[in-house]
């Protein structure tokens, strides 16, 4: 658009003395070549704004309007009595307590047991090819064929108790309800489908990461007559560090934003099993039964922001002394 | 400490599914290395000259033979039992730690009774630091380091645990040509100053000739001739070893050899007496020609480089092998050459011509006639 403008322009001022035109036109192009990177962002931040930003402002703005009634759009006044309310609210309270559990069990574990299939992976020649895809299958299995798999795995029905509980029995235990039982039971079942499901790609970016150290150095540390777990803990570790992190890094994130796994095993009503989660408890006060409650959803999301934001910048901390890029 | 290889060969399986035949690397070596010299494995790639190394070191399992450090038998120690260090072509220095803490690696992985207080470990990378002069460099990391710097990195850390034996694979190939004279004068003065075997594996013959003590030709897994660098440049053992070597390379004529004497072309060029009739490969030095106006060899001449303090003349020939011919003459001869010939005369240095056998390509000797 611009550009025509200044042709026409260009065009108009034939004739006229050539300097001034080609110093404008020069200053044109200086201003343009400057601009050029922003330009090319402009679709990209125009749509992140649009469907990132501005939501995120709204939902901070109706966290603290009190009282909102969605059907008018109308609220009270203004402050903090909606972060009040969801934090005394024991429902979140029991959300803050699962996903925290979830996120400080999940994530290590994960990430090590992960790393323990890789290195294994890693140091054997054959069957590897055939191991690694078996590994990845999970990934690419259909979401209610692997909650199928659990509710064989755990679910007491009325003719069977669950493999798992046979296997107990099998050894003299006594079988535990994993799917409506004790507290510790059901987060167990949450914790073992979470990390069963983050697994495989754990594993891939692991063993793609082990595959790609140089093996000179792994010679040199040879000949030097480095032990074993001295190479793994000064040599390996380090060389992978950066995708450790970023493992560690988005499985913190996604682990505080889980939900959908607690749905697929315990159902709808999070709160009635007392496995909700924070993300959960969001819905809930949107759509769910009880339900419509913006405000209170606004401020449990912020709430989460604050937390997800924290945790992370607390890992960037610790991973500056620690990765090696 | 003397490193002597017996019989020493090593197979690798083929990959191949229609060629099941292996590939042997390094083929029946059975050589010597005299205690605190520098050695030079040279050939071109591919010839084995990693995978001798590597057998040294131990990084690699012989097929067969066997390995001598001194009178000790290693060859069924593993690596970090023989007392070597080892340099990599690309160094291989831990791109996570500083210099220092390269260097000190080695040492702390000393156990039992060779175990060091964190002093002791510290003067010794000092040490090793000090005598490649990278001392000032102590705390960066790898990254921060110029090529010519990492590799003398690397060869402290190889250094640091005082090996019997010192082993370096094409430690200078990732350096630019001025680095690489500098740095290769600078492995020279560390093997002296500490007297450790060294064994260097290159496929530059000038960097082989300009430092080792002796040097090792190989070609396809086989040695082809072992000895002194001036020694195997003046007497080649074939024609392989004669091409190997030298910059410009050996001009390679096909010749025939008729009652005594030898002749390129048509040309009667020299008195080889005890050659036996028949045709030869005839390699003559760059600087084995003489321009003489009644000289025996007649060349087209095709251009004069001049390079200061020598000429190079570019000729063809007949029996040439290769399309031009290249001769180094002192720069006073160059008024010898009138600007608008055509052609060249030359007579040849009897101690700079090679005759070889046309399919074997082994040497065959003849007296020189005075
Ligand atoms: N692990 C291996 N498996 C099969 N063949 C191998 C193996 N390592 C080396 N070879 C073969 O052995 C021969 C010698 O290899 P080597 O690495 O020793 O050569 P080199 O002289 O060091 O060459 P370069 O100068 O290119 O480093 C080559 O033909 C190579 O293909
Ligand atoms: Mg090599």
């Amino acid at each position: 658009m611009q550009k025509n403008i200044q042709k026409e322009k260009q065009s108009q001022s034939t004739g006229t003395t050539l300097s001034p035109n080609t110093s404008r036109k020069a200053g044109f192009f200086r201003c343009f070549s400057r601009c050029k990177g922003w330009l090319y962002l402009l679709p990209a931040m125009l749509f992140l704004g649009f469907f990132m930003v501005y939501p995120l402002i709204d939902v901070f703005v109706y966290s603290f309007e009190e009282g909102y009634n969605s059907a008018s759009q109308t609220y009270f006044g203004t402050g903090t009595y909606n972060y009040s309310y969801v934090l005394h609210d024991p429902y979140f309270l029991q959300a803050l307590k699962n996903t925290f559990l979830l996120v400080i069990i999940t994530v290590p574990l994960s990430t090590g047991i992960a790393l323990l299939i890789s290195v294994g992976l890693n140091s054997i020649k054959p069957l590897r090819d055939f191991l690694q895809t078996v590994y990845f299958l999970p990934y690419v299995t259909n979401t209610l064929a692997v909650g199928l798999v659990f509710m064989i795995l755990f679910k007491k029905t009325a003719y069977s108790d669950g493999l798992v509980n046979l296997l107990i029995q099998w050894f003299g235990g006594k079988s535990v309800d994993f799917i409506s039982g004790p507290y510790w039971a059901k987060m167990f079942v949450l914790c073992f489908y979470t990390i069963w499901v983050v697994m495989p790609f754990k594993i891939l970016i692991l063993t793609s990461a082990l595959a790609s150290v140089n093996r000179d150095y792994y010679k040199a540390a040879q000949v030097d007559g480095t032990s074993k777990f001295r190479t793994f803990m000064r040599i390996t570790l380090p060389m992978i560090s950066p995708m450790i992190f970023y493992l560690v890094i988005t499985g913190f994130i996604g682990a505080f934003k889980a939900y959908s796994d607690a749905v697929a095993l315990f159902g709808t009503d999070l709160n009635a099993a007392g496995m909700n989660t924070i993300v959960g408890y969001v819905y809930d006060m949107l759509y769910g039964d009880s339900g419509g409650y913006p405000s209170y959803a606004s401020a449990a999301a912020i709430l989460l922001f604050a937390i997800v934001l924290t945790i992370t910048c607390i890992n960037l901390l610790i991973s500056k002394k620690n990765v090696h890029y | 400490m003397k490193v002597v290889l017996r019989n020493l060969t090593k197979k690798f399986p083929s990959r191949d599914k229609k060629n099941k035949a292996d590939v042997i690397a390094v083929n029946n070596f059975d050589f010597e290395i005299p205690d605190g010299k520098l050695i030079g494995l040279l050939g071109p790639s591919g010839c084995g000259k990693s995978t001798t190394l590597n057998l040294i070191s131990g990084l690699e399992k012989p097929t067969e033979g066997q390995v001598f450090f001194g009178e000790d038998d290693v060859t069924g120690l593993p690596p970090e039992h023989r007392g070597i260090g080892l340099v990599f072509q690309n160094y291989a220095l831990y791109p996570h730690l500083t210099v220092r803490q390269n260097i000190l690696f080695p040492l702390e992985n000393l156990k039992g009774k060779d175990k060091l207080s964190k002093a002791e470990m510290l003067e010794k990378a000092m040490e090793a630091a000090k005598l490649v002069q990278i001392d000032e460099l102590m705390e960066r990391k790898p990254g921060e380091l110029s090529g010519g710097q990492q590799q003398r990195v690397a060869i402290a850390r190889a250094l640091v645990k005082r090996p019997r034996v010192l082993l370096l694979d094409e430690p200078l190939s990732n350096l630019d040509a001025r680095l690489r004279l500098q740095t290769r004068e600078e492995i020279k003065r560390i093997q002296k100053e500490t007297g450790i075997t060294t064994i260097f594996v290159t496929h530059d013959q000038e960097e082989a000739m300009s430092i080792s003590d002796m040097i090792v030709v190989m070609k396809d897994g086989m040695v082809q001739q072992i000895g002194r660098p001036q020694e195997v440049y003046d007497s080649p053992a074939n024609l392989f070893v004669a091409k190997f070597l030298g910059t410009p390379p050996i001009n390679v004529f096909q010749g025939q050899v008729k009652g005594g004497t030898l002749y390129l072309d048509k040309d009667p060029v020299l008195e080889v007496s005890g050659a036996a009739d028949g045709p030869v490969c005839a390699g003559v030095r760059p600087e084995g020609f003489l321009l003489r106006k009644d000289g025996t060899l007649g060349c087209e001449l095709s251009g004069v480089e001049v390079m200061g303090r020598d000429i190079s003349v570019v000729a063809s020939n007949k029996a040439s092998m290769m399309p031009t011919i290249r001769a180094i003459i002192g720069a006073e001869n160059l008024a010898e050459i009138s600007a608008d010939a055509s052609q060249v005369r030359f007579c040849l240095k009897p101690n700079k011509v090679f005759l070889f056998h046309p399919e074997t390509e082994e040497r065959i000797l003849f007296e020189v006639v005075k």
